[in-house]
């Protein structure tokens, strides 16, 4: 059955929301797992976070920013183009349950992912506070999505073009000092901002989850690509989480795993972009 | 006696630069010419050693009269992958193991036949085989590896309608993802899964059991299920460094070279770190070939550490001798303790301590222990971890009912049978990482007690 893209739209500069014909993965998929998908047949695989899930129409939406060649060449194809493997859904469902107040943080394209969470979260009966980061104001995502979810939105902007002038952090901070009992923090972004948020909650002692975006090749726990070190244990992002404790989550490995294939990673990305644009080196 | 015909191969020198196959295949002539050396014996021992059950003098007697044609129809009456077996059985242990003529000197090259007269089949194109009537019962395969395809051959030669889900994007299991090009092409696995189809098997790829469906929803659909999930979860050494950048498990290396096709980056999109320096460790096949990978990925240096000698080593003997040919340099008891690695987190060195090997053990082995005071450093960019693989979790922690052992393999009886109904399990996910042959033993073996099963329902 051929992975059609069903809906294809630009949501803000480099950043894409897909819909795909999937009915399968659709009909399992829960917030907090993720699918992995080949676009033909030299492609990579690579995983992408299940940001939205349609039981009924049958589909999975997707949202991806545009960094690499194989996110690149995604953004080029458009509606009725089809994907070759779509594979899902996998990972572990996340954790969702009455816990009371839940802080949800969403930082760049984090935002996708966070809202799934969100709506369970307040569909579950909890009071959600949301606080979504970007940039820049034109690379905010689903600010309108995220409110509908939300009992407290809060904006956060780098450079002060909407919300907060500051970092998704300076918000939690200032949520907990101000005395707010905060249950659970769930924190989906950039792993530097992940990291941040985990020692802004550490003092606190606020249960606080991380969802990891670990290189990986099957996504089934087959070849340890993902390999993550969680309180000095050795796990697998793709079966063990993609979630886990962000106070036990070893960082800086996870950057320096992340770097790994960076060479090869701007190599392929100059000669896809060379063969696109025609070669001006 | 007539003499062991020789495997025209690939000159070392050349092949260790390109992933194309190694042993080129016999010659009609040397085919014939191996084919007359059976004694034709009427107790034929070469058969008790093979797990599929092929009819080996039958089969070669139609070789030595030139017959191909019939030699592979009598082959694939029991084996539907006869062009993978002929690489990649170990031979040496089993069929040819038996052969009478080994007493005296060289066993019959039965593996070596077999692959002949398979390509020379492939090469003509497979007959469309004739379809049973059918029994109106549904059969679904869990993994399509050679337990999966073998019990899905045999399951639709009974007439059963057989629909196998493949997790990966490509079929085949380990011989798609582990086993490398220039061993085993993967053409020929392609044909091989073709054939399997045309006997009216369905496969559905990129269908994760335990994710979008589990084994208990598959029973609603099927009368029975065949759980032919593999090996798949590498072991690691659990020693300090495991996690730097460069230290692969064997299975990640492999995938990312065959499956991938990383060694043709950038046309394929899927990288992978080509090291100067590459350390394998293992003594099995998966560290022969990922040795060898590394040695085609363009590596100066490639060297296998192993715990044990050349003797304890389980891989094939075929394998050591090309890995030897081609140049990669073996440590033998020698056993990394850690792994050291630079500021951005890349691998340096591995440190190793030596061994020594004590008297056998109850299991027949000898234990390696370590020597005292032996440490040492060796320089390393990449580091393969090939000691071996377990079974993958993901079919067993979602279906309910399923006794599994406390080594993460599933229980089952000699014929396959799992304790929950229905429900059948074969090859590595039952006796834990083996051989391509024993897995489709295990898958004909179980394909028959499915067939006794379904009758009864």
């Amino acid at each position: 059955m051929p992975f059609t893209i069903l809906k294809k739209q630009e949501l803000v500069p480099t950043i894409y929301l897909m819909d795909i014909n999937a009915p399968r993965i659709a009909k399992k998929a829960q917030p907090g797992q993720f699918v992995i998908l080949r676009i033909d047949e030299t492609g990579e695989r690579i995983p992408l976070t299940i940001a939205d899930f349609d039981r009924k129409k049958g589909t999975i939406t997707m949202i991806f920013q545009a960094v690499g060649k194989t996110t690149t060449k995604l953004s080029t194809l458009k509606t009725g183009d089809a994907i070759l493997d779509f594979i899902g859904p996998l990972g572990n469902p996340a954790h969702i349950e009455k816990d009371g107040t839940v802080i949800l943080v969403g930082g760049g394209v984090g935002v996708a992912p966070i809202f799934p969470q969100a709506r369970a979260f307040k569909e579950a009966g909890n009071k959600v506070i949301s606080i979504i980061g970007a940039r820049s104001a034109n690379l905010l995502l689903w600010e309108d999505r995220m409110r509908e979810v939300s009992d407290e939105l809060y904006i956060t902007t780098d450079d002060g073009t909407k919300g907060h002038h500051g970092f998704v952090t300076d918000i939690v901070k200032k949520i907990l000092e101000s005395g707010t009992k905060v249950d659970r923090v769930i924190a989906i972004g950039p792993p530097v901002m992940m990291r941040a948020v985990a020692g802004v909650t550490k003092p606190f002692n606020v249960k606080t989850v991380v969802s990891l975006n670990s290189i990986m090749v099957d996504g089934t726990g087959m070849c340890g690509a993902c390999r993550v070190l969680v309180g000095n244990e050795t796990k697998f992002a793709c079966v063990d989480g993609p979630e886990f404790d962000a106070h036990l989550v070893d960082f800086t490995l996870l950057m320096n795993r992340l770097s790994m294939y960076q060479p090869e990673e701007k190599a392929a990305f100059e000669k896809y972009k060379c063969e696109r644009e025609g070669c001006k080196c | 006696m007539l003499a062991r015909q020789k495997m025209p191969q690939q000159d070392p020198k050349i092949r260790r630069a390109n992933f194309k196959e190694v042993a080129l295949g016999f010659s009609k002539e040397q085919a014939v010419e191996e084919a007359k050396r059976c004694l034709q014996c009427k107790k034929p021992k070469c058969v008790e050693g093979c797990p599929v059950e092929v009819k080996i003098p039958d089969f070669i007697k139609h070789v030595a009269n030139g017959d191909f044609d019939s030699a592979i129809k009598e082959i694939k009456t029991v084996n539907a992958l006869p062009a993978v077996c002929g690489r990649v059985c170990p031979q040496e242990t089993q069929c040819e193991a038996s052969c009478i003529l080994k007493k005296k000197g060289e066993p019959v090259s039965i593996g070596r036949l077999e692959r002949f007269v398979s390509d020379i089949e492939l090469a003509k194109g497979v007959e469309k085989p004739q379809k049973p009537k059918p029994s109106a019962k549904k059969v679904a395969i869990v993994g399509s590896g050679p337990a999966g395809l073998t019990a899905a051959a045999d399951l639709a030669r009974l007439g059963h309608s057989v629909t196998i889900f493949e997790a990966l994007h490509a079929s085949g299991g380990v011989l798609t993802y582990g086993i490398p090009e220039f061993r085993l092409p993967k053409d020929i696995v392609k044909s091989e899964v073709e054939y399997v189809k045309k006997l009216g098997v369905t496969i559905f790829l990129d269908s994760v059991i335990g994710k979008i469906e589990t084994v208990d929803d598959l029973l609603l659909e099927f009368d029975a299920v065949f759980l032919g999930t593999g090996a798949g979860l590498p072991v690691f050494m659990n020693i300090d460094g495991e996690n730097l950048n460069g230290v692969y498990s064997a299975n990640e290396f492999l995938t990312r070279v065959n499956l991938m096709k990383s060694y043709r980056f950038p046309e394929y999109d899927t990288p992978v770190r080509k090291g100067k320096r590459v350390i394998v460790v293992g003594g099995g096949n998966v560290a022969m070939d990922s040795a060898r990978c590394a040695l085609r990925l363009g590596a100066d240096e490639v060297t296998i550490v192993y715990r044990r000698g050349e003797e304890e080593m389980p891989a094939r003997a075929e394998e050591i001798e090309h890995a030897k040919e081609e140049g990669i340099t073996f440590r033998l008891l020698t056993n990394p303790v850690r792994l050291h690695g630079d500021a951005k987190n890349w691998v340096t060195h591995i440190e190793c301590i030596n061994m020594y090997l004590c008297e056998p053990d109850g299991t027949g082995r000898c234990k390696p222990m370590p020597l005292a005071g032996s440490e040492h450093k060796i320089e390393a960019d990449v580091v393969i971890i090939a000691i071996g693989t377990s079974p993958n979790p993901l079919v067993p922690r979602t279906t309910s009912g399923l006794e599994m052992s406390k080594h993460g393999t599933v229980v089952a009886k000699e014929n396959g049978e799992t304790t929950k109904k229905g429900v059948y399990a074969g090859g590595d996910a039952v006796t834990g990482s083996a051989t391509v042959i024993s897995a489709m033993g295990a898958g004909k073996i179980a394909a028959r007690a499915i067939d006794d099963y379904l009758k009864m329902k």
